[in-house]
């Protein structure tokens, strides 16, 4: 059995020896690393796509590789690693928790560049990108607050990290606009992915009495349990319509592809820099699925304050802003809360009646 | 509906996958045979059994084209560690990733398909009891699948001579060999029955509790089964209680979080993990001797001397 599996393994380290000289043309390589499976519909999926584009667009100067399901620990350090040896020359790492393997990756590979996705820690030859996904949870927040009937809305929360605890915040200062009384119920379930467990929080903020659900997880599982419900839901990270076609109002759609190709544009020109971006609306860097299961004023409303976040005619963080215990906050942007302050942001506006875990 | 209703309904949807696979792993594990890949088997049969109800419509040929898938998973087991007598623990292990990877590329063209879940049993009146009505009567196939499956179980291992035969094996391979009982056979056996159940389990997901497949859905719940194992010492009506416990945990903590009860969640979500240890070392003190309910020849290899 062992010299079985002996040859086996041989015999695939040959194929994929042979696969990689093969392809060692004189094309710009560009690497990827995903954090769940490609098929995850949400997250993952959503980079994937950008990919695609990116291959459709660029596809006769460049080749890609992705390298999915790797876990944000020691692997993932290997997996970049891997890429570069293999001859990539420009990386994207596309979760949070990549931050330091990439930038362990990137000391040690000065002339190799890496993009990293959502983090705050740069250098020469790493950058990073994300998307102001709170300008999306507004508009989110605007036909919540018309929407719901009930008055109360359900949030399932993953991690209290900033960019989740800025959408809930961004969601209820939407809300409270149109209803001053509206609640916002949070369940966090510790996970970015696990469908039955988002699905259970989904029950559990309808049987509640929550009437309209909103997630910042990876499943269409709460889209799903909504429409089993009769009741009403937002998507996240992908359109998710498919699982609720009578159910879903809008859904923040990732869209990276504009990024991904500019990026690669850059690299083959010899012009790539290590930027911070932070693309919204108008930057395309995210975009809203079409406004639908709604009367045509809320449509009207939503479509209206799309346009005034994306020509930054309203901010949805305008000062002032009562904190949960009825503090103001500084305002360090002048007329609205500064973006250090919205990338840091671990308090709850007024109104919230959870706590924030861990605080 | 009433809350404390609409919980328990909850309730028994998140317990009954656990209490499915957790079945079929306590007879593997009875019968000396520990295998690890109950996640493994679990998302092959969610895989399969989506893509087998997808394609035929009917929940009924996905539950069984999801059994066959976990079967089939374990056969790959059996093979290894009682055939060739493989270290147990890293077949088990490897056979968890090779059920992720595979379930994935056999999942990856129903991705964002859906279906019709698992009809509901209603009987007028019945049904419509307040309170228990629906808890009782207004469930699906699976849940009550899987009461009768441990029941069934219960009653073939401390009941039954061959019960006694499987226990016998598991407790001590050589000396039931040296009686003529076909070890090898009856262990591959109860590895097939493993898988069976483990695909069950794992159909029950994108069948009933949430009717859609993505990969990787599974989320460690076959993990917990193996848990709940050990959590029932190997007995069988334990494993209901620890299932429904752990269930009721779960969506406990979900529901105080709503309440607003200013729990830190991390907490909460840790609560089911630490009431299984809890309850560990209640049995085992109980007992006075810790770990003596594991069956004797568990994870030991067999090779018959011919």
């Amino acid at each position: 059995m062992r010299k079985v599996l002996i040859v086996f393994a041989i015999a695939a380290l040959a194929v994929i020896a042979g696969g990689l000289s093969a392809s060692a043309a004189d094309k710009l390589k560009v690497g990827f690393i995903y954090l769940g499976p490609v098929g995850d519909y949400g997250w993952t999926y959503q980079h994937e796509v950008g990919r695609l584009e990116l291959v459709k667009a660029l596809g006769d100067k460049i080749e890609t590789t992705y390298l999915e399901n790797v876990n944000e620990g020691p692997d993932a350090e290997r997996a970049i690693e891997q890429l570069v040896r293999s001859g990539h020359k420009l990386i994207f790492t596309t979760s949070f928790g990549y931050m330091d393997a990439t930038l362990k990756v990137a000391r040690k590979y000065p002339d190799v560049h890496f993009e990293h996705a959502t983090g705050f820690k740069r250098d020469k030859n790493m950058a990073t990108y994300s998307a102001r996904w709170y300008q999306g949870r507004y508009i989110q927040g605007t036909i919540a607050g018309k929407a719901s009937k009930a008055g109360v809305l359900g949030y399932i929360g993953s991690f209290p990290i900033p960019e989740v605890v800025s959408g809930i915040n961004a969601t209820m200062l939407a809300a409270q606009k149109i209803n001053p009384n509206i609640k916002v119920k949070v369940i966090w379930v510790n996970t970015w992915f696990d469908p039955g467990k988002e699905a259970d929080a989904a029950k559990a903020l309808l049987d509640q009495g929550a009437d309209i659900v909103m997630q910042h997880t990876d499943s269409p599982a709460a889209v799903q349990v909504a429409s089993e419900r009769g009741a009403l839901a937002f998507g996240q990270d992908s359109d998710m319509i498919k699982f609720g076609p009578k159910t879903q109002l809008t859904a923040i759609i990732d869209n990276w592809a504009p990024y991904y190709i500019q990026r690669v544009k850059e690299q083959l020109a010899g012009a790539w820099k290590s930027t911070d971006v932070w693309g919204g609306l108008k930057s395309k860097m995210f975009i809203m699925a079409p406004y639908t299961n709604m009367p045509d004023d809320i449509k009207r409303l939503a479509s209206d304050t799309e346009a005034a976040v994306t020509e930054d005619r309203l901010h949805p963080f305008t000062c002032p802003i009562l904190t949960q215990e009825g503090t103001t906050v500084e305002c360090k942007g002048g007329t609205h809360l500064a973006d250090e302050q919205i990338l840091g942001m671990n308090f709850y506006v007024k109104g919230i009646d959870d706590k924030i875990p861990g605080k | 509906m009433g809350l404390l209703e609409a919980i328990i309904l909850s309730v028994l949807a998140a317990s009954t996958p656990l209490l499915l696979a957790a079945a079929g792993e306590l007879v593997t594990e009875r019968a000396g045979v520990l295998n690890l890949g109950v996640e493994g088997m679990m998302i092959m049969g969610a895989a399969c059994g989506f893509a087998g109800a997808y394609l035929t419509g009917s929940t009924l040929l996905g539950a069984g084209v999801g059994i066959a898938a976990g079967t089939a998973t374990s056969a790959i087991f059996a093979a290894l560690t009682l055939g060739l007598a493989v270290n147990q623990v890293a077949t088990g292990l490897a056979l968890t990733i090779l059920g992720i990877g595979l379930s994935g590329l056999i999942g990856a063209g129903f991705v964002g398909d859906r279906i019709v879940g698992a009809p509901h049993l209603h009987i007028p009146l019945l049904t419509d009891t307040p309170l228990i009505g629906r808890v009782l009567f207004g469930q699906d196939a699976f849940v009550y699948a899987s009461v009768a499956l441990v029941i069934a179980i219960w009653w073939f291992l401390h009941r039954t001579r061959a019960g006694l035969i499987l226990r016998a094996i598991g407790d001590n391979h050589a000396s039931a060999h040296a009686l003529g009982y076909p070890v090898l056979k009856i262990r591959t056996l109860a590895v097939l029955f493993g898988g069976a159940c483990a695909g069950l389990g794992g159909a029950y997901l994108p069948l009933a509790y949430t009717p859609f497949f993505i990969p990787g859905m599974t989320a460690g719940r076959g993990w917990i089964a193996l848990a709940l194992v050990v959590f029932a010492s190997w007995r069988p009506m334990r494993l209901v209680v620890g299932a429904y416990l752990f269930g009721a945990v779960t969506i406990l903590q979900l529901h105080a979080q709503g309440a607003g009860l200013g729990i830190p969640s991390q907490l909460m979500s840790s609560l089911p993990y630490l009431a299984t240890v809890l309850v560990l070392v209640v049995i085992s003190r109980a007992r006075g001797t810790a770990g003596s309910a594991a069956p004797a020849s568990l994870g030991a290899a067999f090779v018959p001397d011919r």
